[in-house]
């Protein structure tokens, strides 16, 4: 089914002028907009439903209770795993992959162990990992990438050892766009008696996950990348590990007997939600994911996969102008403007109403190894047409001509 | 299109110190001072030669958008030769000006400094624009 533009009267934010031009919005990939579809579903639920949650013995408390669990087995569904216990509310994908970290990454990694990464991680599924390794006199090693960014099997085999305990990767690359091995990665990690930590927040979006298909250990992603909420997000764990890890945050919804010396926890997910939890967030995340599915996975991917090589035709067309990554990549586009710098790139696209990304991307590790300090990036998301793209091409055919014949 | 607009952040003089940057090496034995924009990625390396209270030299390197790199290439020129309460006072200046606050032209000739005042029509430029600054600022401090 192809996406119609109509979509886009689900969007009321789009509908706007930014510098006196149509908003042209190419960066999902950083945050997508929310459709009437989620804002309406955490107006209602405050409107109708709201109170706390797993306390209250008044009828309110049920309703909310329902909507919160209910959320968590939308949830559950939606990535297939087995259990909702399996599911962690969070605050995003990079507390979700801190939780890991400082629970079972410190529980499990000691002096000369191995923790796995590669060069295209996101900060947060880098620095949390750094940590671990700092602490526990661990070694972080980084999987190479080929010369197109790409990551291969040869590759993490060539850093995965019998000292490996973590392997933690990105599903899809922020950056690059690239896709990662890793249900075959996860068949390796295991073969160590490892574990494997996916970042799914530029996957979770675009593409349908299951996490028993990957067979990986955790995988955590964003509601607000996902036509979502800020300030919500998911910690997928296997049953047994998480059962098996220490609690992170301690206090109240988390406990289970509570003495004058010493506490016992609830399992999970419970043992990892201290405090009253995100319960507007967990109702606009389910609203969300009913939305993607309603439309279909598939569809949106297609979708967006069309309009980047539709993008990355034209832009090629453009002198000096650099794409980084390879042909085989979701849709976004990272790139360069000759010796024009990103963020100058991304003013004077702004100035015509698009909105673009500059900057490192949260991957400084990545930045290094493509040899450039900044880049541009356009990401696609379903609401984005054809006509934006023209945008697109037309502002840096205008940018490259304004800084060469300006001054 | 209209770059009317553009026109106030992209001044010819701006462009001229990014594509032709004054100042740009390093200084044997001074202080040096590395800073950087961690939400985009610029870096700035600034080297001061101070004696007797005096910035006797300003050097710097780095990688940067025109904005970043232009402002450090005029700050550099600013500030050769004044003494160490004069840059402060320029710095206070420049953050001001930058900040579209009111700011002191009459002490000193801020020469093409003031071509960066145009910065404050776009706000997510202005750390770009004051980070040359900022390492000017800890560069003084560490420098007496």
């Amino acid at each position: 089914m192809k996406i119609d533009a109509s979509i886009r009267d689900q969007f009321p934010i789009l509908d706007q002028t930014v510098n006196d031009r149509k908003l042209v919005y190419l960066d999902s990939a950083a945050s997508s907009q929310k459709p009437l579809v989620v804002i309406e579903a955490i107006e209602n639920y405050y409107k109708t439903t709201h109170s706390n949650v797993h306390r209250g013995v008044h009828t309110l408390g049920t309703r909310a209770t329902d909507a919160y669990e209910g959320a968590r087995e939308n949830v559950r569904r939606f990535i297939n795993a087995q259990h909702q216990e399996e599911i962690v509310f969070t605050r995003g994908t990079t507390t979700a992959i801190n939780i890991v970290a400082q629970s079972y990454g410190m529980e499990h990694v000691g002096e000369g162990d191995e923790i796995v990464v590669t060069y295209l991680e996101h900060h947060a599924n880098l620095i949390p990992w750094q940590q671990v390794a700092k602490r526990k006199k661990a070694k972080l090693k980084y999987v190479e990438l080929t010369p197109d960014g790409r990551v291969t099997m040869e590759a993490v085999r060539a850093q995965v050892t019998d000292r490996t305990k973590v392997v933690a990767m990105a599903h899809v690359s922020n950056v690059l766009g690239t896709i990662n091995p890793v249900a075959d990665v996860a068949t390796l990690v295991h073969s160590v008696g490892a574990v494997l930590v996916v970042d799914a927040a530029q996957s979770a979006p675009h593409q349908k996950i299951d996490v028993q298909a990957i067979d990986c250990d955790f995988l955590a992603f964003s509601a607000h990348k996902m036509c979502g909420p800020t300030g919500i997000g998911v910690l997928y764990g296997k049953k047994a590990l998480l059962n098996a890890m220490e609690p992170v945050e301690f206090g109240g919804e988390m406990i289970d007997y509570v003495g004058l010396e010493d506490s016992t926890f609830k399992p999970s997910p419970y043992r990892f939600e201290a405090g009253t939890p995100i319960i507007a967030g967990a109702v606009g995340l389910s609203a969300a994911i009913d939305f993607l599915e309603s439309i279909g996975l598939e569809n949106i991917e297609a979708h967006e996969r069309a309009l980047a090589r539709y993008a990355m035709d034209q832009m090629r067309d453009i002198e000096g102008l650099t794409i980084y990554g390879p042909e085989e990549r979701v849709g976004l586009v990272t790139f360069n403007l000759g010796d024009v710098h990103a963020h100058d790139v991304a003013t004077v696209l702004d100035m015509q109403g698009i909105a673009v990304r500059a900057g490192h991307h949260c991957a400084q590790p990545l930045m290094r190894w493509l040899g450039a300090s900044s880049t541009a990036r356009a990401s696609f998301y379903l609401y984005n047409t054809t006509e934006e793209v023209d945008a697109l091409v037309t502002g840096l055919r205008q940018t490259k001509e304004y800084f060469s014949h300006g001054f | 299109m209209d770059f009317n607009n553009l026109d106030l952040l992209y001044r010819q003089v701006i462009m001229d110190h990014y594509k032709n940057p004054r100042n740009r090496g390093a200084i044997e034995g001074g202080v040096t001072i590395d800073m950087n924009n961690p939400t985009c990625g610029d870096t700035i390396r600034l080297q001061l030669a101070i004696e007797d209270d005096i910035v006797k030299d300003a050097k710097f390197d780095g990688e940067g958008c025109s904005i970043s790199m232009a402002s450090a290439s005029m700050m550099t020129q600013l500030v050769k030769g004044k003494t160490v309460e004069e840059a402060l006072k320029l710095a206070d200046i420049f953050s001001s000006m930058v900040q579209g606050k009111d700011y002191d032209d009459e002490t000193f000739d801020l020469g093409d400094m003031e071509a960066l005042s145009g910065v404050t029509k776009f706000p997510a430029r202005i750390k770009c624009a004051t980070l040359a600054w900022k390492a000017l600022e800890r560069g003084v401090e560490e420098g007496e």
